[in-house]
């Protein structure tokens, strides 16, 4: 075991937002026990309960008699291939979103994935922050029907659909793509996106950005929005990504 | 004798085997064929003279009796080479005539003989038989006159052809024999040669390279084809070599470098340092998790593995968004992001890796132009060419020169040795395998032509135009 000082400097959990959505459950299915151990561990200190399962067959079993916020699943199992898990519980009337992470690659696989009822695709290797990120923002999307027509963090306003942006009353004028930027950060408030979530979800790419092309879009869309205001609401979380988050 | 089943087994020597026993048969045939029709027309011919003599014997005989026959058959049989002339008696006993005795029986048959009798010369010593055939007539008196023709000569001349014919069939089929094996242990020889030298490839040695006679025949052609997949082979297996190096190398020196970060961060006492040292090391492996995310990329593009993925897609879409995404990044670089796009073009491709393409583009023009004194700009072109559709990224940086223009494509080759700009060293072998995989062709040039100092680079990606 590390000790608990090594533990706190690997950990995100203490950046994240301790449970505003109580302590979240998930479920891997994963047959390399030693990732699964390194998972399980990791979300544990990220304050969410993980179970493991290790082939296809007792993954299916878990999934369908427990409720998990999150299922996060290798594509390639024994005994049941990760792909027919996935539409099984579908069948089965279980909608528990769905994190496939797969060694295969990263273009046309994503589609089958996601054509099987996955609901994100991460392929391997992956950073722990990038599924950390995903994980719970997966967690949460179960919770809260996207149906709110305005956005608010703190004294920031959205409107989706007159597409105006206030803060304080005063209306700032954003480019479309840095409405869109925002209204992804500001949809997940309180959460971490990651760069590459938000080149997904703002720019439909699906791969790593490599260089710091969506920082150099967050710090525009920060000067905006949070010149004139004493009040920081867009955070850079480090080795991780972005947050939006009103700590006033 | 083990050499001769050998040869025995190579299809040429068979294949001849069967060509010589098809010709033997045609030939044979032939030759009996030609006999047999000679034969006839000399029997005809035999016939004709001797049912001719019959007639004027018969015309003879009516108009001067006995007398006059026995005259005129007397007159001809003494011409050289005279027919057969006899009278016989009503129980076919010779009376006269040029034939000392024929094959009993003879007489019984009136006209024509039906098969050829023997008979014997009053020249004749022993038992040298002669055949003839002959017509047979009975006169108002009883007596019977037989005239024929000897068939020795029909005979001998049958035997005649029949022998020049087997001897130049004979002849040919020797020819034949000697050619066909000629050819067929010469093939076999190449082949050998040519296996030899696939052992040796196969033993290791890829450099080997398959005989080739400059004949421009069959063999020849084989083996150039061979050699060329060879060459292929070669020239891959050259890469693959390269990559593992390269690989090796790219990935140790980091690898070593996260190694020594966390053996320092072992012994940091005070927290706060210590966390921003396994920053390091999370951020230096996320930076080796890209570098792998690249290079599986570039081998499930090279692998064709994304093609069923082809859809039509607008590229001046695509073009105007990456524009629009790289923008800020090259005005906090302090350069203009010029773009000059055409409106409307569609092409068959893959979204995805045609939008990564484009950034990694995008990313090196800005990158390896950004520190120079005076940057200028960036500028994306995407315009319709007589040879297809062209979409260049221009930058005025340092520029690759001509010499160096192949290799910078190839895996972590980095022309700054240094390495001190971020990077995998793999952006430009994605963007050319992503243009292998979509047809297309990457163009590398200068921006401005001429301009020694700082000639800049127009990197090209060139789709081939869409059938209308």
């Amino acid at each position: 075991m590390t000790s608990p000082q090594q533990e706190d400097a690997l950990s995100l959990a203490e950046k994240q937002p301790a449970g505003n959505v109580g302590r979240m459950k998930i479920l891997i299915i994963e047959d390399d026990l030693e990732a699964a151990v390194y998972l399980t561990k990791a979300f544990r200190e990220a304050g969410i309960v993980a179970d493991h399962a290790s082939d296809g067959e007792s993954g299916l079993f878990m999934g369908s008699e427990n409720t998990y916020d999150v299922i996060v699943i290798d594509r390639m199992l024994p005994r049941r291939d990760g792909l027919s898990v996935i539409s099984e519980l579908r069948r089965k009337g279980i909608h528990t979103p769905v994190l496939i992470l797969s060694a295969l690659g990263q273009v046309d696989d994503r589609v089958t994935g996601l054509r099987a009822g996955g609901d994100d695709y991460l392929p391997k290797p992956y950073a722990f922050s990038e599924l950390l990120a995903r994980v719970e923002v997966l967690g949460r999307r179960k919770g809260t029907p996207d149906q709110d027509v305005v956005y608010r963090v703190g004294d920031l306003e959205l409107d989706r659909l007159s597409h105006e942006v206030r803060r304080g009353g005063k209306e700032i004028p954003l480019q479309p793509r840095e409405f869109r930027l925002l209204e992804y950060l500001m949809k997940n408030a309180g959460q971490v996106v990651t760069r590459t979530m938000l080149l997904e979800n703002v720019w439909d790419y699906h791969f790593d950005p490599q260089t710091n092309v969506i920082d150099v879009h967050v710090s525009r869309l920060r000067s905006k929005i949070e010149k004139d205001f004493s009040q920081p609401l867009l955070k850079t979380i480090r080795g991780a990504g972005y947050m939006i988050k009103d700590e006033g | 004798m083990s050499r001769f089943w050998v040869l025995f087994k190579s299809t040429a020597v068979r294949l001849s085997a069967l060509y010589i026993l098809l010709f033997a048969i045609c030939a044979a045939t032939l030759v009996f064929y030609v006999t047999a029709m000679s034969e006839r027309l000399l029997s005809g011919q035999i016939r004709d003279a001797v049912a001719q003599e019959v007639t004027q014997v018969q015309r003879a005989y009516d108009a001067g009796g006995m007398n006059l026959l026995l005259r005129t058959m007397e007159r001809r049989a003494r011409q050289p080479g005279a027919n057969l002339y006899l009278i016989a008696g009503p129980s076919g006993d010779i009376l006269a005539g040029n034939v000392a005795s024929v094959q009993p029986g003879v007489f019984e048959e009136q006209g024509w003989t039906s098969v050829p009798f023997s008979y014997q010369r009053y020249t004749d010593s022993g038992v040298v038989g002669h055949t003839a055939i002959a017509n047979i007539f009975v006169l108002d008196n009883g007596l019977r006159v037989l005239i024929g023709r000897d068939l020795g000569e029909p005979e001998r001349f049958r035997v005649l052809v029949r022998q020049a014919l087997m001897i130049a069939l004979a002849i040919m089929g020797l020819g034949a024999i000697i050619i066909w094996f000629g050819i067929g242990r010469n093939a076999l020889k190449r082949i050998d040669r040519m296996s030899d030298a696939g052992k040796k490839i196969m033993a290791g040695d890829l450099s080997q390279r398959l005989p080739v006679g400059g004949s421009g025949d069959e063999f020849d052609r084989l083996s150039v084809s061979l050699n060329n997949m060879l060459e292929r082979i070669e020239k891959l297996n050259e890469g693959l070599r390269q990559v593992s190096d390269n690989i090796a190398h790219d990935l140790k020196t980091p690898l070593t470098r996260l190694r020594n970060k966390a053996a320092d961060a072992l012994d940091i006492e005070d927290g706060e340092v210590r966390r921003s040292a396994l920053e390091g090391i999370i951020s230096e492996s996320d930076q080796l998790i890209r570098t792998f995310n690249a290079l599986l990329m570039i081998s499930r593009v090279e692998a064709g593995s994304v093609a069923a993925e082809m859809s039509p897609i607008e590229l001046s879409a695509i073009v105007a968004d990456s524009a629009e995404l790289y923008e800020p990044v090259a005005d906090e670089a302090g350069m203009a992001l010029n773009s000059e796009i055409e409106p409307g073009i569609e092409i068959q491709g893959n979204r995805e890796l045609i939008g990564q393409a484009i950034f990694n583009l995008l990313d090196n023009a800005i990158k390896y132009s950004a520190d120079t004194e005076c940057a200028g700009s960036v500028s994306v072109k995407l315009r319709r060419r007589p040879d297809g559709i062209c979409l260049s990224v221009a930058d005025h940086g340092p520029g690759v020169p001509p010499g160096r223009r192949e290799d910078v494509l190839k895996r972590f080759v980095r022309l700054d040795e240094s390495r001190s700009k971020p990077g995998t060293g793999l952006g430009l072998s994605l963007v050319e395998a992503i243009m292998e995989l979509h047809g297309g062709t990457l163009e590398l040039s200068d921006t401005e032509p001429g301009n020694a100092e700082r000639p800049g680079l127009t990197v090209s990606m060139v789709f081939p135009a869409r059938p209308a």
